[in-house]
């Protein structure tokens, strides 16, 4: 590895960085080193968590617990959640494809906090092993991600506890990552660059990151307070010490409402980025994207009791909710019809980024539908904790977010690496996921619908068959993640020479070799004014730079 | 293909061949920023723990033998500490501009010491309260707040010390034109400050 030390290293963060793969194991600034590191680090927390979700399913595909005991099955089934929000979903929608492409987008050559970006990276590992660890050392939590008391004061302390600080920790890096973003994208960017050019991803950032500065400390909080009841026996959420466990619900939702946006809007922001790119159109409708985002960020915060209709809420508030929440969709849908837009008539190239993210769309429609019938009061008191939630849920953070990132990942692999992912087994990838996906979480609106609740290992017998189908479908996701591994080894040593800009596009981090220089560009950042310039000959230049359709 | 891309460089090139302008001038301003937006944060946090605190207030009626009674004239004397210390703390950087080291340290001691007097009748009042950390709901919500808040006062209290001794030292830590350090402390404290304000109207005159 070169070390080199540059005359006045005071203030200039990291020269001092091995290179090659052994700068992915360090302290690196780099903001792409640490995008990787989110990526990497998350799909191996992916892969344990997939690993958790099939345990679950081989054990519903009977109706008595008989391949894990009861208090495992919870134990499982916590941190099958956790992680996969916590550790996965979270930190790649975000940390890893933000820190790769932000400073790209707004033309600068690293993050504006990049020790600050380092930490909060370096927060994850830690507190990923130390809440799978739990599980060896006296049981992991099990009152499910969402740690309801009195549940989660009443099971056995020190898994809770355990779990409670790899959430802190988990929590304190989103919060770093989100300070780094704001500042990046509004104070970061290349001059002659205005707001309203930015690449649509930036939009999705900034927004999800303003609900992460504004939500996730309240968590941090909630549980502190749970804590201490756990560890020294107050009462805020213990009903028997005259505390009150619906304060409990109103504050984890004021963050988890949010946290699903926290997963889905970055996602829809790539999404908006890969395809302008495959269908050779610009982005159609950018201007009510940007007010869709920053609406669902203003709803967003308002919309979390539609968790809590059977909580006993009072009728005004499930007024209030059911209403706010009708009107989060309203932006959401708006989003939906300028993707469809956006393909609409387009030079499609049907690759598997593309395959991808029209899964996404297609799933994304189903979880959002399912989503405007929960935050229905009548309906929802039927289906509250039914596997119908699950399959709303599932459809929404899997079929959207999970897609995306997938979506992504073969969109900005020749970015990464130089080289290309193998088209067909990428598409054989994307046949087994999407139909595995489906035959797993479309039979969960039937089974919820007819009233089998969630997190439990025993359901009645009639729910058998249709489980089974489902874990079928499980098996089938379960499989598809190995061409996809194949994929990304084999080419990343074989794979074909992508060239600097394989898809001909427009967005600035291909405006640079691939991979790209430690700072991005060697001489100026380029001004990109307009991102999705494709196919606009006719009226002048599309592009300032001289990057145009070919 | 564009002009103004070099292609074909390895990613591995010697990064100190660069002679870019360094990050410095890049990242330097936008260090306030970076804390306004973390004391947004750390202040959701606390809007969390009010709005705890309101709430079971209004909803949970205090068990029958339950004690909860707070006196005023500690924690009034309290929000005069702190709210001088602000002020002080103002002056220290009035100083700092006027390029008056010696008083810039003056007052910085002073805020110091009023953050730690702050503490001390803290301690004082917690002994002297008439219920424990346990004893009920509004009991606890009392010292979950006041902790909170009191270990943002010692944090504080301590950075100020660390600014203090940084502007004594003689190559001079902390300028005029190095007021990062001091500026930074000195927004973190007018907002802990702030928090009291609304902390003494909520648990003690609501
Ligand atoms: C179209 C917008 C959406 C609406 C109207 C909506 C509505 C709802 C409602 C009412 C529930 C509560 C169901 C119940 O517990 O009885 C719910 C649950 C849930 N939703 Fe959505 N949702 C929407 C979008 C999303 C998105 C974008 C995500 C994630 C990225 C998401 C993730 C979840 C999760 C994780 C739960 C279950 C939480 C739990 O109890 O563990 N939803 N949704
Ligand atoms: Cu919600």
């Amino acid at each position: 590895m070169t070390i080199s030390i540059p005359p006045s290293t005071k203030n200039k963060p990291e020269r001092l960085q091995p290179t090659g793969w052994l700068r992915y194991f360090s302290f690196s600034l780099d903001h792409k080193v640490i995008g990787i590191q989110y990526l990497v680090c998350g799909f191996i927390f992916y892969l344990i968590g997939g690993a958790l979700a099939s345990a679950i399913r081989i054990e519903l595909t009977s109706p008595v617990s008989d391949f894990m005991a009861r208090d495992v099955y919870n134990q499982v089934l916590t941190l099958h959640g956790t992680i996969m929000i916590f550790l996965w979903i979270v930190p790649v929608v975000n940390g890893a494809f933000g820190n790769y492409l932000i400073p790209f987008y707004v033309g600068a050559r690293d993050m504006a906090f990049p020790r600050l970006n380092a930490v909060a990276f370096w927060l994850i590992p830690p507190a990923g092993l130390m809440l799978i660890s739990s599980y060896f050392i006296n049981g992991a939590a099990q009152s499910g991600w969402t740690a309801y008391p009195p549940l989660s004061i009443s099971t056995p302390a020190a898994g809770q506890i355990i779990w409670i600080i790899s959430v802190l920790l988990l929590g304190g890096s989103s919060i770093f990552g989100g300070i780094n973003f704001i500042a990046t994208i509004l104070k970061l960017r290349r001059p002659g660059l205005q707001l309203m050019q930015l690449p649509m991803y930036c939009w999705a950032m900034l927004g999800t990151s303003i609900l992460v500065v504004l939500s996730t400390p309240v968590l941090a909080g909630t549980l502190i307070l749970l804590s201490f009841d756990i560890v020294a026996h107050t009462g805020f959420f213990n009903p028997t010490l005259g505390g009150n466990v619906i304060v409990y619900q109103h504050l984890f939702w004021f963050y988890s409402h949010p946290a699903v946006y926290i997963m889905v809007l970055p996602a829809f922001g790539l999404v908006s980025e890969i395809l302008p790119v495959h269908s050779r159109k610009p982005l159609f409708g950018y201007t009510t994207m940007v007010y869709s985002i920053m609406a669902i960020v203003v709803l967003g915060l308002m919309v979390w009791a539609h968790h809590m209709f059977t909580s006993g809420t009072p009728p005004w508030m499930r007024l209030f909710f059911t209403i706010a929440t009708a009107f989060i969709a309203v932006p959401t849908g708006i989003k939906f019809f300028n993707w469809v837009a956006t393909l609409w008539g387009g030079r499609i190239s049907l690759n598997t980024a593309i395959l991808f993210s029209c899964g996404f769309i297609i799933n994304f429609v189903l979880g959002g539908i399912t989503g405007v019938a929960l935050a229905q009061v009548p309906f929802d008191v039927h289906v509250h904790d039914t596997y119908f939630v699950v399959a709303h849920f599932h459809y929404i953070v899997y079929g959207g977010s999970v897609f995306v990132i997938f979506s992504s990942i073969y969109h900005w692999y020749p970015k990464f690496t130089g080289r290309l992912l193998d088209e067909k087994i990428g598409r054989l990838h994307f046949a087994i996921t999407f139909i595995g996906f489906n035959l797993c979480f479309a039979p969960q609106h039937w089974l919820g619908l007819n009233g089998m609740p969630r997190r439990v290992a025993e359901y009645d017998p009639q729910f058998t068959f249709v489980n089974q189908l489902s874990s079928v479908g499980a098996l089938l996701m379960a499989l598809s993640t190995l061409p996809f591994l194949w994929n990304i080894f084999y080419s990343a040593f074989k794979g074909p020479i992508s060239g600097d800009n394989p898809w001909q596009a427009l967005t600035p981090e291909w405006l640079t070799s691939s991979p790209p220089p430690v700072e991005n560009w060697i001489g100026e950042a380029p001004l990109v004014t307009k991102p999705y310039g494709y196919g606009q000959n006719a009226g002048g230049e599309p592009q300032s730079t001289s990057e145009g359709e070919t | 293909m564009t002009s103004i891309t070099p292609l074909n460089k390895s990613s591995k090139q010697s990064v100190s061949s660069f002679s870019e302008p360094p990050h410095k001038e890049e990242h330097a301003d936008h260090r306030l920023f970076g804390l306004i937006a973390f004391l947004v944060a750390d202040g959701m946090t606390f809007a969390g723990f009010f709005a705890a605190y309101l709430t079971f207030k209004a909803v949970n009626p205090l068990l029958p033998d339950a004690v909860y009674e707070l006196e005023l004239p500690l924690p009034t004397l309290n929000t005069i500490l702190l709210l001088i210390s602000s002020a002080t703390f103002h002056r220290a950087g009035q100083a700092l501009s006027q390029t008056k080291a010696k008083e810039c340290q003056k007052w910085l001691l002073i805020t110091a010491g009023l953050g730690f007097a702050f503490l001390a009748s803290q301690m004082f009042e917690y002994f002297t309260l008439p219920f424990g950390l346990t004893d009920n709901l509004y009991a606890s919500t009392f010292y979950a707040l006041t902790g909170f808040h009191g270990l943002h006062v010692t944090l504080g209290a301590l950075m100020i010390l660390i600014i203090w001794w940084q502007a004594r030292s003689p190559n001079g830590r902390i300028t005029n034109e190095n007021k990062f350090p001091l500026e930074a402390v000195e927004l973190y404290w007018h907002f802990v400050d702030g928090i009291w304000v609304i902390l003494f109207i909520i648990l003690y005159l609501l």
